[in-house]
């Protein structure tokens, strides 16, 4: 299968008062029509990886190194003429806060024709064309006023329809997704995930979404790569990952999750807090709040094991823990 | 289900469409303080712009016999001069002149300074540092004594002061332009805008000018009445309108020796002056209010 996204040995530096090592050696790809989940805590770079993948860090603070293929061009290489052009045709994205994300003094009409505008060149009467297609496809009710409505006059979970129909409105191949349904209450949240599935399944896109939230996850990914500390600690198909993970941290994670819990007991919690990240790390970032460390941990650098199935695992007890079978 | 989601999508309340202006305007004439401001302004602006078809008397024409008439004289209803010429004419035409150089430099200023501004808020570094540290030198003097000083050295004359007027209020425009800008600048919808390839020009021009563009325009809007009396101000020193031309601050300067035979005739222009720049206080001030339709 070739593979649309393909990210290697990614590093990103955030330079300036303070350095933050805020990507560590990130690689994973992503196939066509493929949905892969990053999960992880606040400030474990899920955020970053994926501005790094548009090049939306801001140039002059950040260092980015290793490489970032994406539907075979090299992302790192683009020039400014061509990024602009790779931006929302190939690769497009959506954002957490819809109420923010949207320019508050133009239309939802005026901003989606914008972008087809600029992408394709089109007349302004065939991109309000599209822009109202487009609003129709993610199913806002009586579309043709509201692209004439503000986004202020909209509600949430409308607002964040109304984002996706925008992020969609050059039909680009890959769709980053950074925490959507986060700002939403729950029942606008599966909506959103609904939709963000189907359409998914009708454009043949591939989609990287973000989320810190498990049950989201569940929802929409296929493969998902657990983020700590700048660093994916493994990769796997969801199934893999929820049933049986590897890694001692998204072990705690899904204990941690009231799936499970009996009522009346605390829940387990991993203990401590996610490291800081002024220093690349030498060890294993998550030793120190890790049960089974061990000596060697905090040594070298775990490796990425790879136990098959396309399944990846940063720690040292993967050599010996085998998969359970699933 | 499918009779639920009818139902809402019938009941789903969709404001009818109007543009951004269209809304602002509506919420302007609500305000009654503005709209009479607007009223007033509008009132001198057309009686300065139609004056020759208003039969009024010759501005210019003295009379050595009828110096400083009370308000209220026959053939005089505002009074006389100190060269007996017909105070109502010298002000109505006055108002071209004062209102000229009242408003032409803060629109100049406005679209220097936005520019300035918005180009060194959203670019940031070095060239941020090189425009606003340069504007920050003309604010080492007060605003008064800039006008003055630029004047001076470009002469006396209608189109120096403006000049300088303009120059004077450019640093206070890029300076709140580059704040707005600041402040939009990290917002996601610009990221959003250059996550869907738009690049900076495009960002300056539609998104970034688009958010700050209200608040300049509300502060420019300010600035009209302090540019009316630092105009009125040069004119007072001698460094802008040139006698017998009819323009309210030199109008006062000649009548201030007036000030005791005739007080209230004397007081005319200042009153056009301080009339003028309240409405355009409050007005921009209504504004402000109308035009953050966000509320």
């Amino acid at each position: 299968m070739t593979k649309l996204v393909e990210v290697e040995n990614l590093n990103v530096r955030f330079t300036g008062e303070r350095t933050v090592h805020a990507i560590n050696g990130v690689s994973f790809s992503l196939g066509e029509g493929e949905v892969l989940g990053l999960l992880g805590e606040s400030g474990s770079g899920k955020s970053v990886t994926l501005r790094a993948l548009m090049r939306l860090l801001p140039k002059k603070r950040t260092v980015i190194n290793g490489s970032i293929r994406v539907a075979g061009r090299d992302v790192l290489a683009l020039d400014d003429d061509e990024l602009s052009m790779f931006r929302g045709a190939t690769v497009s994205m959506i954002f957490q806060e819809p109420a923010l994300a949207l320019d508050p003094v133009y239309t939802i009409g005026q901003q989606i024709s914008e972008a087809v505008i600029r992408h394709e060149g089109k007349s302004q009467r065939e991109a309000t064309a599209r822009a109202l297609e487009m609003l129709e496809v993610v199913r806002i009710p009586s579309a043709k006023r509201r692209l004439d409505a503000y986004p202020h006059e909209m509600s949430g979970g409308m607002r964040q329809r109304a984002m996706i129909a925008l992020a969609l409105a050059c039909k680009p191949k890959i769709l980053l997704a950074d925490e959507p349904t986060t700002a939403l209450d729950a029942t606008v949240q599966i909506q959103i995930l609904l939709l963000l599935r189907e359409l998914q399944r009708e454009f043949g896109m591939s989609v990287i979404f973000v989320t810190h939230d498990i049950g989201v996850a569940i929802e929409i990914c296929d493969r998902v790569a657990v983020m700590y500390a700048g660093q994916i600690v493994e990769t796997g198909t969801l199934r893999q990952i929820v049933r049986s993970p590897l890694h001692p941290y998204p072990r705690g994670l899904l204990a941690s999750t009231t799936h499970g819990a009996k009522r009346g007991q605390r829940l387990e919690t991993i203990p401590g807090t996610p490291p800081s990240l002024d220093k690349a790390p030498t060890g294993c970032s998550f030793a120190p709040r890790c049960a089974l460390a061990e000596a060697r941990c905090t040594e070298a650098l775990p490796p990425a094991i790879d136990v098959g199935d396309g399944r990846m695992a940063r720690c040292v007890l993967a050599e010996r823990i085998q998969p359970a079978s699933v | 289900m499918t009779v639920i989601t009818e139902s809402v999508l019938q009941a789903a309340p969709v404001t009818k469409t109007r543009g951004y202006w269209g809304t602002v305007g509506r919420r302007i004439l609500r305000d009654k303080v503005s709209l009479i401001c607007a009223c007033v302004l509008i009132a001198i602006f057309l009686s300065a712009l139609f004056a020759p078809w208003l039969g009024l008397a010759d501005p210019y024409q003295g009379s050595m016999i009828r110096r400083l008439r009370p308000i209220g004289t026959p053939n005089y209803p505002l009074g006389s001069d100190e060269l007996g010429r017909d105070m109502l004419a010298r002000l109505i035409y006055g108002g071209r002149l004062s209102l000229i150089i009242g408003i032409l430099p803060v629109v100049f200023a406005f679209m220097i300074g936005t520019v300035l501004g918005i180009v060194a808020g959203y670019v940031g570094g070095k060239l941020n540092t090189a425009i606003m540290r340069t504007v920050d030198v003309f604010f080492a003097f007060p605003s008064v004594l800039l006008a003055i000083a630029i004047s001076g050295a470009l002469g006396a004359g209608i189109v120096n002061s403006i000049v300088s007027l303009t120059i004077v209020f450019v640093p206070q425009i890029t300076r709140v332009a580059e704040s707005v800008t600041t402040g939009v600048r990290n917002m996601d919808f610009v990221d959003a805008a250059r996550a869907s390839g738009a690049g900076a020009l495009t960002i300056m021009r539609v998104h970034i000018l688009g958010n700050v563009l209200g608040p300049i325009f509300v502060y420019s809007t300010g600035l009209i009445s302090v540019s009316m009396i630092l105009a009125a101000g040069l004119s007072f020193l001698g460094l802008g309108t040139k006698p017998p031309e009819p323009e309210w601050g030199l109008m006062l300067n000649t009548l201030r020796t007036a000030i005791y035979v005739n007080p209230w005739v004397a007081a005319l222009p200042g009153v056009m002056i301080f009339a003028v720049s309240i409405c355009f206080n409050l007005l921009s001030d209504g504004l402000r209010s109308a035009m953050d339709i966000r509320e």
